[in-house]
């Protein structure tokens, strides 16, 4: 049913250095496609030595996806995409968290990196996919029309990043690793097996960009430096400073340095985020949850709903699943949980599923308390 | 598979191969005293001899090193530490801004670490430095200058610089002069006595040579401080055991490489000239690099700008269809960077970006040329869909 068993293809693989990328390549080499490996240099600076934290900008990861596709067997080539990246992905995602809201890169660079500037280069010099090292699947229907899956094993689904691609975009990705139940130490096994140095090399976890992990003080760096502001109580009232509100998301509860308890002596936990008066609100857990949700900038994965439906949805990458109605008025998705959930921060992605079937994603953008919701009493 | 990119490296010749095997199998470090060293060392004074003869340089002139790259190192920062170790005040460099990497680097290095002045000297729109630029550097202080750096011919654009002339006026303020000629030698006559320089550069693949074995031919009144210190082999200029067989070959490359040169020249000289005409028949905007006067830029080189395109793409495209060639720019972690040499001839940085070169070797054939003439023009064509993204 996928991609991986039509004919053969011209198939552009982005491999970034790490495991994932290249068995997929290697994975698409063995399903008889004429495979070449491209890396994206993402960064204006790549780094010269490996630092403690992960990474995929570095100038060794560009030489380890050199060493797998030389394994492989394929050309490879690094295409420099710094320009774009920082356009498209690193600037808003300064722009997200200076305006309070917490954005998710992974999914604005296969939106407008991976699958937008790469996939039309691909094209136009005559390619027919890009090949990434993603968890999920896509099924070509009968009618000849593609759908995205949830990938076989869903402890390693990826499709939450992939959420924003559109139909057009899915008819040129291709996901070997989506579609078989593996485990990460199976794959590593296959990566040994095939030769591919990169079997042992550790999983990256962090914000590409940020290489030492640092995202407070990289944003820092970029809106200026800290600047105290109030930690304030549901009241307004003062209960501790910080350092810069950009600094924070919701539903966090660790280094918030307040130093005496809250009234019932139960931890709390920051419910808002106000950049523009640089404070940041906490409270008790209940505060965090969430009726409902507006989300703004949908990307559907084939047609729009067109009236009220019911999903599951999930609210972030490797978040679980909660059942929803969803509705598009005007361009807004309009998202009611069943039941209420915490930790709904505006500029993460909701990604609605029907089964394991990915219907769509949008920007969330307000959210609904429950407090709240009930305060006009 | 048509391979056009012999100035990166060319096939080893076969004589080159046979001498470097047999040599492989021999025991003996040249600095030993005993019988196998004696061996080794008169394999080494032979090969010596004929690099020598090949380069019209004394023997002792030949100091053999690991490569073009640390020749241009030595002959560099040896030379300027030399220089300005007799005279403090001689720590400004002269040289051109078309040099190799191995020499740029090796400029800027001494600038951000040894307290060098690095002027470079104006190029026309070849990238060509004329002896009348040299003089006018040097006429304004002549007791400041250590060096003079200028490539015997560009490695990119294939452009020949007048080393003689260069060589004579350096020589007029008793300055020292190293001229690059990795990508000269067996494609010009090499002369290093008639050249007038005080040290020149060679290296043994790109002649038919092994990889690892090069030279920095050196004047006998010139001692420059070493990089590399050890056991004091080569002159005291350059410590490390002699890699035998490599220099074996090596001798075997540089005799055929100044025998056949004319020959060589000639018969090059007419493929590229075929290659030329091609590329710019199945693309008439196409832009040809270089000095298009005869005897004005190397005969095994051919470099063009397809005016919007990206370098990297038609890369892709060719190498698709078993057509190997370069971009001829350097790479920093395989990231195409606007070519140094096309910018200092003052091409727009945007055209720049969109550059092949191909240059020809003794395995090159009319059917390479072909095989190029039929795949460039759709090659161009898709490549300016893809644009310069």
């Amino acid at each position: 049913m996928t991609q991986t068993s039509q004919r053969p293809l011209r198939v552009l693989a982005a491999m970034s250095g790490g495991v994932d990328s290249a068995v997929a390549a290697a994975r698409a080499v063995e399903a008889g496609h004429d495979v070449t490996g491209v890396h994206l240099a993402l960064s204006a600076n790549p780094q010269s030595f490996r630092t403690g934290a992960r990474g995929c900008c570095t100038i060794e990861d560009s030489r380890d996806a050199r060493r797998a596709a030389d394994v492989i067997g394929i050309p490879f080539y690094v295409w420099d995409l710094a320009e774009r990246f920082r356009e498209d992905v690193v600037d808003d995602f300064v722009a997200e968290y200076e305006a309070g809201r917490t954005p998710n890169p992974c999914l604005r660079c296969n939106e407008k990196i991976k699958f937008a500037a790469l996939l039309d280069k691909a094209l136009a010099l005559g390619f027919d996919a890009v090949c990434t090292g993603h968890y999920a699947t896509v099924v070509l229907k009968d009618d000849g029309t593609r759908e995205l899956h949830r990938a076989s094993d869903m402890a390693k689904d990826q499709s939450y990043v992939l959420g924003v691609l559109d139909e057009k975009q899915l008819a040129h990705a291709m996901f070997p690793l989506g579609d078989t139940l593996t485990t990460k130490d199976e794959i590593r096994a296959e990566a040994e097996r095939r030769d591919l140095a990169v079997a042992k090399k550790p999983d990256s976890h962090d914000i590409c960009f940020i290489a030492d992990g640092d995202t407070q003080g990289f944003l820092a760096g970029r809106l200026g430096g800290p600047a105290e502001g109030d930690i304030l109580d549901e009241s307004g009232a003062k209960v501790g400073t910080h350092e810069g509100a950009f600094g924070f998301t919701i539903g966090q509860r660790k280094g918030l340095r307040i130093g005496h308890p809250a009234p019932d002596g139960k931890p709390r936990y920051v419910l808002d985020i106000s950049p523009v008066n640089n404070t940041v609100t906490v409270g008790p857990a209940e505060a965090l949850d969430v009726t409902a949700l507006t989300a703004i900038r949908p990307r559907w994965c084939g047609t729009p709903p067109a009236g009220p439906g019911t999903y599951t949805a999930q609210l972030r990458a490797h978040g679980g699943e909660t059942e929803v109605t969803a509705e598009l008025t005007d361009g807004t998705l309009s998202v009611t949980f069943t039941e209420p959930v915490r930790g709904v921060a505006p500029g993460q992605a909701v990604v609605l599923y029907d089964g394991t079937r990915v219907v769509g994603s949008a920007t969330i953008a307000t959210t609904v308390r429950k407090e709240k919701a009930a305060a006009p009493r | 598979m048509a391979y056009l990119d012999h100035a990166a490296t060319t096939p080893m010749l076969p004589e080159a191969i046979a001498a470097m095997t047999a040599q492989l199998a021999v025991t003996g470090n040249a600095s030993s005293l005993h019988a196998a060293g004696r061996r080794a060392r008169r394999t080494v004074e032979e090969s010596r001899e004929t690099l020598a003869d090949a380069l019209g340089a004394r023997p002792s002139e030949v100091v053999l090193t690991s490569g073009g790259t640390e020749a241009d190192n030595l002959a560099v920062k040896g030379l300027y530490w030399a220089r300005r170790d007799a005279d403090p005040r001689r720590t400004r460099v002269l040289a051109s801004p078309v040099e190799h990497h191995a020499v740029l680097d090796a400029v800027d290095w001494l600038a951000q670490h040894e307290g060098a002045t690095v002027e470079y000297l104006p190029v026309d729109a070849y990238g060509r430095v004329h002896p009348d630029a040299l003089r006018e550097a040097l006429v304004r202080d002549p007791d400041d200058v250590a060096l003079v750096t200028v490539m015997w011919a560009n490695n990119e654009i294939g452009t020949i610089m007048p080393v003689r002339e260069l060589a004579e006026v350096a020589r007029e303020f008793d300055v020292p002069m190293h001229a690059d000629a990795v990508q000269a030698f067996g494609q010009l006559e090499v002369d290093f006595a008639r050249s007038g320089l005080a040290a020149m550069t060679v290296s043994a693949h790109k002649i038919g040579g092994p990889f690892g074995v090069g030279a920095l031919l050196l004047g006998r009144d010139q001692t420059p401080v070493p990089v590399l210190h050890g056991g004091g082999q080569e002159r005291h200029v350059r410590s490390g055991t002699l890699d035998v067989p490599a220099v074996a070959a090596f001798a075997v490359a540089g005799r055929h490489a100044a025998k056949g040169r004319e020959d060589f020249a000639r018969e090059v000289g007419s493929l590229r000239d075929e290659l030329a005409a091609a590329v710019l028949k199945a693309v008439p905007d196409a832009l040809l690099g270089g000095d298009p006067a005869p005897g004005g830029r190397l005969p095994a080189n051919a470099h063009f700008t397809f005016p919007g395109c990206e370098g990297d793409s038609l890369l892709l495209l060719l190498d698709a269809q078993g057509i190997e060639c370069s971009t001829g720019s350097a790479c920093t972690a395989g990231i195409a960077q606007p070519s140094h040499v096309l910018l200092a001839t003052g091409t727009d940085p945007e055209l720049a970006r969109g550059t092949l070169r191909f240059s020809l070797g003794h395995t090159s054939t009319g059917q390479d040329v072909r095989k190029l003439a039929r795949a460039i023009g759709p090659a161009v064509e898709r490549a300016r869909t893809a644009g310069l993204s």
